[in-house]
């Protein structure tokens, strides 16, 4: 392939390189907004903190083991997406493929168990109805959560557009777009364990 | 960034030495609730650090965020933002538990 | 599961003869809307060349178009106010409590979100680009999805006159009282999913504004030879992008109080309902920025050209715009002192509200020294600044008194308060939008307004104005709480009365800018703009045609000063024809983003009414629509040479038989020397 990089610089259309970087700027100013309201929840979560109603408190329902094995699972998907980055970089299509279904895979073993741990609570009384603390809790854990749940739709998506009309441009913006995405929901999964789970069950 | 507007990316080097970084600033707390032994505020404050050292190496190694290859809007942008929520997040503690001393609410 | 939710046929407005007024007039207005489109054999060319243009400037009419009449509807909300309590003195009035409280509510909601957010959205869509040399905004197909994502949130609050009820929460819904305890029905949620739906469109258009500044600037337009508007825009950007998401915390978590039963702001069960209004003040104070910024930006570029002269004091307005951008995240809790906050925090908080005044203050000695020793012309756009200038700093007075906590104890919530924020909001961000309205339509549409009507306008908004919220103020140091719909106290009358004049005077200021429109379309070929440059001008937008090609500028221009059109005139390089031309891609118009925004607004309603199939089926449609999208490789059409050369031929046969512009100076005249320091062309 060019030295130039996966993108044969001479199938570049005129404008579009620059296009490809301010959706890039575009896209990080939106992560910035984002990160504004994962900073409130979280400030929401530690006023509320208290606020259990007379009803579970964190260390009754927070697993030390659960969480670990969510933050490496969450932790090994943001390097798997990394290596296809490389191989997108490299225009090995098939290589993309592959560490965007193993991402995938990581990231749906991360929702299933988010999704068993809320599951278990609620059947154990302990819901985001029963208390303020807990409304919090689900909130802020619920939304992360729901925004991995976008991204591995989003691979989805990549993955059809990518068998439909191989590694082109505008295909590449839109997984290094998925990339900024990714990697920053695994930054806000540090935050969501250093300041829900491992304090909570201090 | 090259011809195309994309970072041209080619070694795996800062993602595997990302991950092994984060995996060592992730069991490092992980291990100190798992088994005690120091005081709880010792304890947060030591969480509060190796949180913040995790987030700088992902930001380093997987986001390839540096003072030379990010556009300069990126960085003032991002700057800007933390400033912002420090502010809000910071004033929102302040006035919170300022209401719940004074007010109980 | 229901079909239907909770929607049923208790839940048309027939139990209220006024409630079924407004039902009517708001089918009634829709169906003649739908009848002159009809009329008028418009369907075709209002589908395919508005609806669905990505078209900057289209864009920016439609929100305009949004804007105006949504000042209608909010405005018949404040005529009802004015009316009930001019006359619920020791009586009840003609307007039922109940009654009394959607429309105070709907009557802020509207005006902020819906009159104010869309009127900046749409001047700065339309002028920014061109200002900045561009040919259109950095994300075309995002912009148009916030214009329907607006218009839903419009339509939402619309539809609640007709099917259920809207708020009685204030449009600023706090909770407990409009938690699912105290007000349980619908209107809470009709006010939550409107904002919130619309809240979406705004945070993208900051995105987009943002994007286009840094990276669409013309060559050699550097950030300081920004025109002062662009400027504000800038900070307004900002503003939006940072500010709204606190907005959509508190709104999605009320709604899952509401409508999952959470406890994030419920009297038991553990919720904290002072974080709710510390979320919604979060964003309340830089929302008011957001309003306002704009606004200052268009007095900046009005004052200079119709006092003929440069803009005084330009690195300071921009530094004060960023001073105030930055400040505006420091004092939300002003908004709040009385709430129980301890006599350290208020005070930091009072503190930053009186030192936010001081870049607002720096402003209007800037704009006054743009104006002393000017040459100036009294149009109507001028008199909306002139008039601005005088009530805006009265207002400004009457916040800094605010500012204080142990005097805000003494007027939060009475009319005092209501009065300050109305001497902001309307000489503030109404004039100056309406300013920018009278001093953008001939570059919008080829035609100058009618001035007359103009000035006449001005007069009855401006005695109007004082006539409706001076005595407010009187009212709010007497000790008349806000929103009270009727009361007991004989001196409050009165007053009460003399503001309902006011109110009736804004109205035929109304009708005034209602009679220009129709007097202007009418009389549109005597007032031609024939050379796109009709103010003799100093910015870029004034170089393009009027109305504008659609790629704006067929050859981007090359900047070398601020008042970048100014300088090429005076070099002689403004009308430059060039050799030859190239081709011009442009997006090409596409259904979608009326489809998001129609889709929205069906989701709105179906989360309001617990319509939950439907919500989910919407939600996953407007999924659909984004992906569809994104597969579409050809999203773009190419304007050949030709056709580029053919319009600008056109363009240079009309400069060639324009008039003389009424404002350029006789040849000949050297002007009077400037006073301003700073030399020509600097940075």
């Amino acid at each position: 392939m060019s030295m130039a990089g996966a993108a044969d610089a001479t199938l570049v259309r005129p404008g579009e390189a620059a296009e490809t970087e301010e959706k890039a700027f575009g896209f990080w100013i939106y992560l910035m907004s984002d990160a504004i309201i994962f900073a409130l929840l979280f400030m929401t979560y530690l006023v509320m903190f208290g606020n259990t109603a007379g009803g579970p408190e964190a260390k009754d329902v927070f697993s030390l083991e659960r969480a670990a094995a969510e933050t490496f699972l969450l932790l090994v998907s943001s390097t798997t997406f990394g290596m296809a980055s490389i191989a997108a970089a490299r225009a090995d299509r098939e290589r993309v493929v592959m560490w965007l279904v193993v991402t995938a895979a990581l990231g749906l073993g991360f929702l299933f168990l988010e999704f068993d741990e809320f599951r278990g609570m609620i059947a154990e009384g302990a819901g985001p109805q029963r208390s303020g603390f807990l409304s919090a809790f689900f909130t802020l854990v619920g939304t992360h959560g729901l925004h991995v749940s976008i991204g591995l739709l989003w691979i989805f998506v990549m993955l059809g557009q990518i068998w439909m009309k191989g590694l082109t441009l505008p295909v590449l913006s839109r997984l290094y777009r998925l990339g900024l995405f990714w990697h920053f929901l695994d930054i806000i999964w540090v935050a969501i364990f250093s300041i829900v789970y491992l304090p909570g069950l201090l | 960034m090259d011809a195309s507007g994309l970072p041209n990316e080619r070694s795996a080097a800062p993602y595997l030495f990302g991950l092994a970084l984060a995996l060592i600033l992730t069991a490092v707390p992980f291990g100190l609730v798992y088994f005690g032994g120091l005081e709880p505020t010792t304890t947060l404050i030591v969480i509060a650090f190796f949180a913040v050292a995790q987030i700088l190496v992902h930001l380093r190694f997987f986001l390839h965020i540096d003072f030379h290859s990010t556009p300069t809007e990126n960085l003032v942008v991002m700057a800007f933002a933390i400033v912002l929520m420090c502010i809000m997040v910071g004033g929102s503690l302040w006035i919170m538990f300022d209401l719940d001393w004074r007010m109980m609410v | 599961m229901d079909f239907f939710g909770r929607l049923t046929l208790d839940s048309l407005p027939f139990y209220s003869a006024i409630a079924a007024s407004g039902a009517g007039v708001t089918v009634l207005g829709g169906l003649s809307v739908v009848a002159l489109v009809t009329y008028l054999g418009a369907w075709k060319t209002l589908f395919g060349e508005w609806l669905t243009s990505l078209d900057h400037k289209k864009i920016g009419i439609m929100y305009v178009v949004v804007a105006l009449v949504m000042l209608i509807r909010g405005f018949i909300d404040a005529a009802m106010m004015r009316s009930q309590q001019a006359i619920a003195y020791n009586n009840d009035g003609y307007l039922p409590p109940d009654h009394f409280d959607q429309i105070f509510s709907s009557h802020g909601t509207i005006m902020i979100f819906f009159m104010a957010m869309p009127f900046l959205s749409g001047i700065i869509n339309f002028v920014m680009p061109q200002q900045i040399g561009s040919r259109d905004v950095a994300f075309p197909f995002m912009n148009a999805v916030s214009l329907w994502l607006t218009a839903a949130g419009a339509g939402l609050v619309l539809i609640s006159l007709v099917i259920g009820k809207f708020s009685t929460a204030g449009w600023t819904g706090y909770p407990p009282y409009s938690g699912p305890e105290y007000t349980p029905g619908v209107g809470v949620d009709y006010w939550l999913w409107a904002v919130l739906i619309s809240g979406i469109g705004s945070t993208m258009s900051g995105i987009n504004f943002l994007v286009t500044i840094l990276k669409r600037r013309a060559p050699g337009m550097t950030m300081f030879r920004l025109p002062l508007f662009t400027w504000t825009v800038f900070v307004a950007a900002v503003l939006m992008i940072f500010a709204f998401p606190a907005l959509t915390v508190a709104c999605v978590m009320l709604a899952l109080d509401r409508t999952l039963d959470f406890h994030f702001f419920t009297n038991a069960g553990g919720g904290n309902m002072m974080n709710y209004i510390n979320l919604f003040w979060l964003w309340g104070h830089p929302e008011v920025y957001i309003l306002i910024l704009p606004a200052f930006g268009v007095f900046s570029e009005v004052v200079a050209v119709f006092s003929q002269k440069r803009l005084f004091g330009y690195i300071s307005l921009v530094l004060a715009t960023m001073a105030i951008g930055i400040l505006s995240f420091t004092v939300w809790l002003h908004h709040f002192f009385t709430m129980g906050s301890s006599e350290t925090v208020n005070s930091f908080f009072g503190i930053m509200t009186t030192i936010i005044a001081v870049p607002t203050g720096v402003k209007v000695f800037d704009w006054l020294l743009t104006m002393f020793r000017g040459r100036l012309i009294f149009k109507p756009p001028m008199l909306f600044t002139i008039g601005f200038l005088v009530t805006f700093v009265i207002g400004g007075l009457s916040g800094v008194l605010l500012a204080m906590p142990p005097v805000d104890y003494l007027m939060h919530n009475t009319t005092f308060l209501i009065a300050h924020f109305h001497n902001m909001i309307i000489p503030g961000v109404l004039f100056g939008y309406l300013a920018g309205y009278m001093f953008w339509f001939p570059k919008a549409f080829g035609f100058k307004l009618n001035e007359w009507w103009g000035a006449a306008s001005f007069w009855c908004w401006i005695i109007g104005f004082y006539l409706a919220f001076m005595p407010l103020y009187v009212l709010g140091l007497m000790g008349m709480p806000r929103r009270m719909e009727h009361y007991d106290i004989a001196s409050w009358q009165p007053h009460l009365i003399v503001a309902a004049i006011g109110a009736f005077i804004i109205f035929v200021g109304i009708i005034c800018l209602g009679v220009q429109l129709y007097v202007s379309i009418r009389d549109r070929k005597s007032a031609m703009d024939v050379s796109g440059d009709p103010w003799n001008a100093r910015s870029l937008e004034w170089l393009t045609a009027s109305p504008p090609a659609p790629y704006n500028f067929a050859v981007l221009p090359k900047v070398q000063a601020i008042d970048a059109f100014w300088d090429m005139k005076a070099r002689g390089v403004a009308y430059q024809k060039p050799a030859e031309y190239e081709p011009i891609t442009l997006p090409k118009n596409t259904l979608i983003p009326l489809l998001v925004g129609g889709t929205a607004f069906v989701f709105g309603f179906a989360m309001v009414w617990w319509i939950w199939w439907l919500a989910i089926a919407t939600l996953a449609f407007i999924g659909a629509l984004i992906v569809l999208r994104s597969f579409d490789d050809d999203p773009d059409f190419t304007m050949p040479a030709s056709t580029v050369q053919a319009i600008e031929d056109r363009r240079y046969e009309q400069l060639a038989k324009a008039p003389k512009n009424e404002m350029a100076d006789d040849p000949g005249y050297a002007g009077d020397p400037s006073p301003d320091p700073l030399p020509e062309g600097a940075r």
